[in-house]
Parts: C-alpha cells; sequence; structure tokens
C-alpha cells in the first residue's frame, strides 16, 4: 500500500510529487516514487518497465504528470491492470469509500467528481499548475528505477528534433495579445495586430490560428506551443480550453475578450469585456491611444 | 489497405451547454451534435492514405442512435462503409468503450486504425492507445505525419515546446491523430447521395462482450468554482473599452 509516483524528466516532476506527496497523506500510506529510466522512451519499452515495477510493489495509487509522454503510454499501462487512467487531474477529495479526482469537461466548461471505483492500483496524472512543485531531490521518499528492455519495443524511435530555430521568442514578451477562433476568418487578423501595435505586445495565438496557417506555429501559445508570463496578456476570442489555459496562466494580469459569458477564459481573467470582439477591439485601441497620448 | 477509423460524436463547438437534472452529464435536450474534431482530421488522413495506397476505409463509432448521423456525415466524406456500436453507452469509461469498439475491430482485422487525439467532451485522451493495448498492436500518439512503407509506418510525433520525433512500427498499427496536419474536406452533393446506399452494420454491446463495468465513475458535474473573480465590463463596446483601460492603467498598472 503506499503512492507510487511516476518521475519524468520534465519540468512537472514536481508536481506530481506534490500531488502525490498529499495523497499518500490523505490515504494514511507511504509515499515512493519512480524515476525515468536511463534507456530513451517508448511506449512498449516504457510500459513493460512501470508493469513490472508495479506488480512488484503493489501501490495503491499511480501518479503522473500529463504531460505528452504519459498521454502515449500510461492509458495502455492502466488498461494491463483494468483500469481507466484518470487524466488531467486538478484536485483531489477523500471520503470513506475512496479517493474522488476533479477533472474538467468540455474543454473546461464543466468540472466532473470523478471516483476511483473498485480496488487499487488507480491511475491518476495531474494537470500542468495545478499543484505547487515540490523538490524531487528529497532523500526521505523510497525512490526505484525501472529497467528497460528497449529491444523489446515494437516502435523505434528516432532521435527528437525542431523544425528550425524559434524566432519568436514570445517568452520576453512583456505584452502579448493573443487570438482565437473568434477571429473567424485569416483576413480579420489586422484587427488583433492593430491592437498589439496599440500596446507594443507581441502577437501570439491559440492553435487552430496556427494549424489553418493564419499565423505562423511559432506564435502558438498552449501546451504544444509555448508557455508565456508576460506581465499582460490579452486573449481575443479566445475560449479558453486547457490546453492554451496551461500555456498562459502564470501571465500576472489576463484579459478576455469574449462574446461567450460562459467561456471558460473568463474563469481565468482578471478583467473581462463580453462582448463582439469586431466591436470591442478598435474601441480598445482607441481607448488606448487616448490613455496614452 | 484497410484502414478503420474510430470517430466519437460530439456537441456542436460553442454549444450551450447545462448540467442535466441528474447531474450525472449534461442536458442533451435540443443539441446539435458533429464529429469530434480530432476525430474528423484522422478520417481526412484516412482518406488520403487510402487515395495515395488504394484499399478501403472503415468508420467505427460506439454512440446511440443519433451518431448514426455522424457516421453518414463520414460516409458522405467518402469513407466506404461503417460499423455502429448502438447501444447505451452511458456511464461507460474509456476502457468500456474501448472494449466495445476493439471487439468490433477485430474480426475486421485493419492494417491501420485512427483516431482524434482526444474528444472535446471526455476529453481523456487515451480510446486509441487503450485499443492498442486491447488489440495487441504497437501505437504511437498526437502524429503531425503518417508514412506507409510496406509492412511498415514511419510517423512523425509531435512532442512539447516545439520538438518532434520520428517513430517507425510495424503495421497493423494504432495511431492517434493531431489536430491540423492535414486540411479537412467537406462531403460533396454526390458524396451525401452515396452515403445513403453504403453499409452501416449495426452492433449491440450484447453481441461485443456485454457492458463493463466503469473504473472511473462520474459522481457529478457542475460549472466551475470560481478561484478568481474577473472584472466583468459590459454596455456598448466604447464605455467597456474605457473603463478597461482605466483598470490596466491605473489599478494592475501594466500600461
Amino acid at each position: 500500500m503506499s503512492v507510487l509516483v511516476i518521475l519524468e524528466r520534465h519540468r512537472m516532476a514536481g508536481e506530481a510529487l506534490a500531488a502525490g506527496r498529499e495523497f499518500a497523506a490523505a490515504l494514511g500510506v507511504p509515499l515512493a516514487a519512480a524515476e525515468q529510466p536511463e534507456a530513451a522512451y517508448t511506449a512498449d519499452g516504457y510500459t513493460a518497465a512501470y508493469e513490472a515495477l508495479i506488480r512488484e510493489k503493489n501501490p495503491t495509487l499511480v501518479l503522473f504528470a500529463h504531460t505528452y509522454q504519459t498521454r502515449d503510454y500510461a492509458p495502455k499501462l492502466a488498461t494491463r491492470f483494468g483500469k481507466t487512467l484518470i487524466s488531467d487531474v486538478i484536485a483531489a477529495r477523500f471520503d470513506g469509500a475512496g479517493p474522488i479526482f476533479v477533472r474538467q469537461l468540455f474543454q473546461g466548461k464543466f468540472n466532473a467528481d470523478v471516483r476511483a471505483a473498485g480496488s487499487g492500483p488507480h491511475f491518476v496524472s495531474v494537470q500542468a499548475g495545478a499543484w505547487r512543485a515540490a523538490p524531487t531531490e528529497d532523500g526521505s521518499i523510497e525512490k526505484f528505477t525501472p529497467s528497460v528492455d528497449a529491444a523489446a519495443s515494437r516502435q523505434k524511435a528516432e532521435a527528437p528534433f525542431r523544425e528550425s530555430a524559434r524566432a519568436v521568442d514570445l517568452t520576453q514578451a512583456p505584452i502579448i495579445v493573443s487570438v482565437g477562433r473568434g477571429i473567424q476568418e485569416q483576413s480579420n487578423i489586422p484587427v488583433v495586430e492593430k491592437l498589439a501595435a496599440a500596446l507594443g505586445a507581441e502577437l501570439a495565438a491559440s492553435r487552430p490560428i496556427c494549424d489553418a496557417g493564419w499565423l505562423p506555429m511559432e506564435r502558438q501559445v498552449g501546451s504544444s506551443g509555448q508557455t508565456v508570463a508576460p506581465k499582460l496578456y490579452v486573449a481575443v476570442g479566445i475560449s479558453g480550453a486547457i490546453q492554451h489555459l496551461v500555456g498562459m496562466k502564470g501571465s500576472k494580469v489576463i484579459v478576455a475578450i469574449n462574446k461567450d459569458p460562459h467561456a471558460p477564459i473568463f474563469e481565468a481573467a482578471d478583467y473581462g469585456i463580453v462582448g463582439d470582439l469586431f466591436e470591442v477591439v478598435p474601441a480598445l485601441v482607441e481607448a488606448i491611444g487616448k490613455a496614452k497620448g | 489497405m484497410k484502414i478503420a477509423v474510430a470517430i466519437k460524436q460530439v456537441p456542436l463547438r460553442d454549444s450551450p451547454l447545462k448540467a442535466a437534472a441528474s447531474g450525472l452529464w449534461i442536458d442533451e435536450a435540443g443539441l446539435s451534435y458533429e464529429i469530434n474534431e480530432p476525430d474528423a482530421y484522422a478520417l481526412e488522413e484516412a482518406l488520403q492514405l487510402r487515395e495515395k495506397h488504394g484499399g478501403e476505409v472503415i468508420v467505427v463509432c460506439a454512440g446511440p442512435e443519433r451518431a448514426g448521423q455522424s457516421i453518414r456525415e463520414a460516409l458522405a466524406k467518402g469513407a466506404d462503409r461503417a460499423l455502429h456500436v448502438r447501444d447505451e453507452l452511458a456511464g461507460l469509461d474509456t476502457l468500456g468503450v474501448a472494449r466495445l469498439l476493439a471487439a468490433a475491430l477485430k474480426a475486421e482485422a485493419p492494417d491501420l486504425i485512427l483516431t482524434g487525439l482526444q474528444s472535446d467532451d471526455l476529453g481523456y485522451g487515451q480510446t486509441g492507445v487503450v485499443l492498442a493495448e486491447l488489440l495487441g498492436l504497437p501505437h504511437s500518439t498526437i502524429i503531425m505525419r503518417v508514412e506507409v512503407n510496406g509492412a511498415s509506418v514511419r510517423v512523425k510525433r509531435e512532442l512539447e515546446d516545439g520538438w518532434f520525433q520520428h517513430i517507425e512500427m510495424p503495421l497493423p498499427a494504432v495511431l492517434t491523430i493531431q489536430s491540423g496536419l492535414n486540411k479537412l474536406r467537406y462531403a460533396t452533393l454526390m458524396g451525401i447521395k452515396k452515403a445513403k446506399t453504403k453499409e452501416v452494420k449495426v452492433l449491440t454491446a450484447a453481441e461485443l462482450g456485454g457492458l463493463t463495468p466503469a473504473t472511473a465513475v462520474i459522481e457529478k458535474i457542475y460549472a466551475p468554482h470560481k478561484t478568481k473573480q474577473a472584472q466583468i465590463f459590459e454596455g456598448d463596446a466604447k464605455t467597456a473599452a474605457t473603463q478597461l483601460v482605466e483598470k490596466l492603467k491605473f489599478e494592475a498598472r501594466v500600461l
């Protein structure tokens, strides 16, 4: 009986450990951790390695950071134990009947209380930013390193690469104006360009805008793009899907402009205007001009 | 080659949603539905692979009767035939649904199975991976490019922070497709007409090994608690914009 945290070599490892510490205390069981093996990642290789470790240690709960690597193999691992991975969890509660995990549905429009039914091990991954990272160099935690049989993997992985040097470093921008699906068409992009110019901001976008080629991929903010924390982040026509929020919720001041008052972006925002961006943004450009002039 | 695409039907993007009285799911009354967007990209990729390599594209979808409309849409876009796991599936978790899909696909023995990387409703993001495990097939996720070379497939997998990786694996295999890797096609009038005559095989859960109780059980859904109270400015655009700029300048001091 324990909580076993899978420590990936990733900036989120400390967050998973912090969640693990909370869950272990609530369940009254020891905390243990599994270091990432030296062998390069493959889904087959890591699944087999962690499966053997979990069968040996028999933890109550196996905890992951919700990273791309976790998404690639943790569901496979959970399936071997007859479980669904309860993924992308933002909070947890514990009652007599066992743990309840809170996760988002419908791109953040709802939360759901999800009970891990039956006996363990249960498999849970935690969302980026949901727990404050704990130091992973903690001698008080028992640590294991699973061994990987790389030859047994059907996936043959090549070395990771980048497409090109990133010309735009959004992480250094003090002000960012970011645009989402609400802009409707590529020909409307100048509407937000004017706002960026008025604020002296870098222009950024949510994933669908870059997928459509309306702005280059290097201007994408979110889990698959850049993670930013400017002093001012203005989200225009962005609904606020989880994948976007994790890339910008550390911003000091967040402004949201969206026609849907229930858009999840307003949950993250400090200031908001509910309205048609094609009316609001030009008015904002004018008001900024006056305030600065 | 034989390519299967697992699609899910979800409420139309930006539908106004409210929780059902039961608190267990959304109120579905009056909602319109569409193919889960990431799955639409998986379907498009399958159609393009068929154009290149020949063969057939089979759509598989688990859902109630209304899902038949999304299946017809996939057929209208060019899929050859479909399997509809038509049953009351509420309360099943990912593993429960994937078991039904796996049982339906087993008899078909496709060379390649594609699906979107996640659903816009539950968002677990695991159906493809679980399907691969249940069928004993290799897989890879969040795929940006697919190259079939005889008996194997080489894919470009998206990693975080702008990194990618090439992975090669033998066929048959399962891939989860990243949105935006191709350009979605619209159904043509001819396609819509032809779809009406294409085969949709209906299967029940009982025929596919039955329903397995969920291990991830939704007990309640609710609007998120506000952790942060945004100051919202309403009224006409000009007034709201002026008020916002005042706040940014004098309260937040970021201008």
